[in-house]
């Protein structure tokens, strides 16, 4: 369990975090997701002690550790740069903290092989990190962090420097040795898609301050507001309102529209617009739309509600919102 | 731009011509004329108590110089690069100030300030001679190699940065610790490589260390002063030419160590 209570931090007279509080439970993986300058490493590093605090307290495990030295914190930090001893062998990299810790050899041996194990860089043992990837070299991180046992892990944009593909690998790995290792992580990322895929908890940071905490599904469905709104996910407008592409209906007629509309409260109506392009994404069907205001929109629909509605660019559609903020709609939406 | 064939060869056979002039016509002819008489003529004259003194008072001088540099050079770095202080644009300047002031100036100004009636001059009455003595080339020699190990040092810090510092920190390590294990190994190429730049520059300093020498053959000649004296005083130009070919000979050791560490960095 970490405790960050009314935490403040300026550098000069900006305020990188701005009366921050925040509760990690013991045993989750939580991110803290938010735009670049959002001051999500700043509150990480803070965790870490690598930054100390104008204001506020820490508390890891029950321990008040906001004076307490970061070598002392029991964490374990991974930077985006992988932050590699270059010098020293993957498996001195990784026993870095055991020998620190004065553990016999033959000990620190028998963990570092069993963690190499686990990151999937057996065999690896004798190389410099020069001769390593990427996302190896990050795992070898990975591992030199885990060695000393922490109670936390804090990972800051662990795979911001690596490519889309390992990226992706690479975090359906960490969310599987999470659930193998069960320490307690903080993850940041400025890339939702990455908070959605891997965290039980979501914190979203705008301008250094919390702007919702929740779980995945809950930030995605009832986000706190439109910035919460427009971070996690794509979002339309449609008059005037924000709404998840996947939560426009679009129709051939008006009246029909408007039948199935008249059962939502406070939605936005039935805005009728031209099509400008139709994008097929695999299964899903992307539809670029220009509504009379002039606002351009796109809604998101199946294959096979696009193959029934025939949408030829330049035709007219009318579109409305079966979900959003202010819509709610028992029955599932039935297109057409 | 395309440059033809003829104009690539005269650029060429110029730059050439103009190192071959100015750096190996030189270097050449001393080697040649010291050799010329046989390596039994140079070893003799080599061997005589001044210059068997002069080699070990110039070694001395190194191997009192270089520890200090490497000290004070590491920390100075250290600090430019990592402190955030006042005065930091003064202490980058006065670092340089050995390159600027020419070493002659040097001698005469500490001569100034620890000589007979300068500020520290009273050190002399306590019976610790430095103008005219083993001190007095120390801190000249000193004052004009100060650059070097922080030169050189300074750019390394830059590139590591402080993320591998910060790991270690956050794996347990003590200041000391990460010093010695991390940040030390981290810049020991441009430490090494300030090194041997300081060692060359010792060895060949003449202009500050005569200022402050008694110059006293078998007693307070560095090797650089032996050459001189033995040319200017002596007129025992085979002597001068004997010596220095030892010097080049400690240069070019010094040389072919940092090309043999240069090579082992880069593979
Ligand atoms: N050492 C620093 N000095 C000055 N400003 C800083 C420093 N570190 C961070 N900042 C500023 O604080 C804000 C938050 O930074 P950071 O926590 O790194 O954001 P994030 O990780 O969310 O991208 C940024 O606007 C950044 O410019
Ligand atoms: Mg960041």
């Amino acid at each position: 369990m970490i405790s960050v209570t009314g935490a403040r931090k300026s550098y000069g007279n900006f305020a990188a975090l701005d009366d921050v509080t925040l509760d990690i439970p013991a045993g989750t993986l939580t991110a803290l997701l938010g735009p670049s300058g959002s001051g999500k490493s700043t509150l990480l590093r803070s965790i870490a002690g690598l930054e100390r605090l104008d204001a506020g307290s820490i508390v890891i495990g029950g321990q008040d550790v906001t004076q307490v030295a970061p070598q002392k914190r029991g964490i374990g930090f991974v930077f985006q740069h992988y932050a590699a001893f270059k010098h020293m062998t993957v498996r001195d990299n990784v026993g870095f903290g055991l020998s620190i810790r004065k553990r016999p050899k033959a000990e620190i041996a028998r963990k570092v092989d069993d963690l190499l194990e686990i990151v999937g860089l057996d065999g690896f043992q004798h190389r410099y990190p020069a001769q390593l990837s990427g996302g190896q070299r990050q795992r070898m991180a990975l591992a030199r962090a885990l060695a000393v046992d922490p109670e936390v892990l804090l990972l800051d944009e662990p795979f911001g420097a690596l490519d889309a593909k390992v990226r992706a690998d690479l975090r359906q790995w960490l969310r599987r040795l999470h659930d193998e290792v069960h320490v307690t992580t903080v993850l940041v990322t400025h890339d939702q898609e990455e908070a959605l895929d891997v965290a039980d908890r979501i914190a979203v940071l705008n301008k250094g301050r919390i702007e919702q905490v929740g779980d995945p599904v809950a930030l995605y469905d009832r986000p706190a507001n439109d910035f919460v709104m427009s971070f996690l996910g794509s979002v339309a407008r449609l008059g005037g309102q924000l709404v998840r592409p996947h939560d426009i209906a679009l129709h051939r007629s008006r009246e029909r529209a408007q039948s199935l509309d008249a059962r939502v409260g406070g939605s936005p109506g039935v805005i009728e617009a031209v099509v400008e392009r139709v994008v097929r994404l695999g299964f899903e069907v992307r539809v670029d739309l220009r509504a009379d205001s002039g606002e351009r929109f796109a809604a998101q629909v199946t294959r096979a509600e696009a193959d029934a509605l025939d949408l030829r660019v330049g035709e007219t559609v009318y579109a409305r919102a079966t979900q959003g903020p202010d819509v709610t709609e028992t029955e599932p939406a039935l297109a057409i | 731009m395309k440059t033809s064939t003829a104009t690539r060869l005269g650029l060429r056979t110029v730059a050439l011509g103009y190192l071959v002039v100015l750096l190996a016509v030189p270097i050449v002819l001393i080697l040649w004329r010291t050799l010329g008489e046989g390596v039994g003529a140079f070893l003799e004259s080599v061997r005589t108590p001044a210059a068997i003194s002069a080699l070990n008072l110039s070694l001395l001088i190194v191997a009192i110089v270089v520890p200090l540099n490497v000290v004070f050079g590491v920390a100075t770095a250290l600090a430019l690069v990592r402190g955030r202080f006042r005065g930091r644009g003064l202490v980058q300047a006065v670092v340089d100030l050995p390159f600027a002031v020419s070493p002659i100036v040097v001698g005469v100004s500490l001569i100034l300030l620890w000589g007979a009636g300068g500020w520290l001059g009273g050190v002399e009455k306590l019976g610790f001679k430095v103008i005219f003595g083993l001190p007095g080339m120390v801190i000249a020699t000193l004052f004009v190699t100060l650059p070097f190990v922080v030169r050189e040092v300074e750019p390394v810090l830059h590139e590591i940065g402080t993320d591998q510092e910060q790991a270690a920190a956050t794996l347990g390590a003590s200041s000391a610790q990460t010093f010695w294990r991390i940040t030390l190994p981290a810049i020991r190429w441009g430490l090494t490589y300030g090194v041997v730049l300081t060692v060359a520059r010792a060895l060949g300093e003449f202009g500050a260390v005569i200022m402050v020498s008694s110059g006293f053959p078998g007693v307070s000649q560095t090797l650089t002063l032996l050459v001189h004296s033995r040319y200017i005083d002596d007129h025992n130009t085979y002597g001068a030419y004997a010596a220095a070919t030892l010097l080049m000979g400690l240069a070019v050791v010094t040389l072919l160590l940092m090309t043999l560490l240069d090579r082992k960095r880069s593979t």
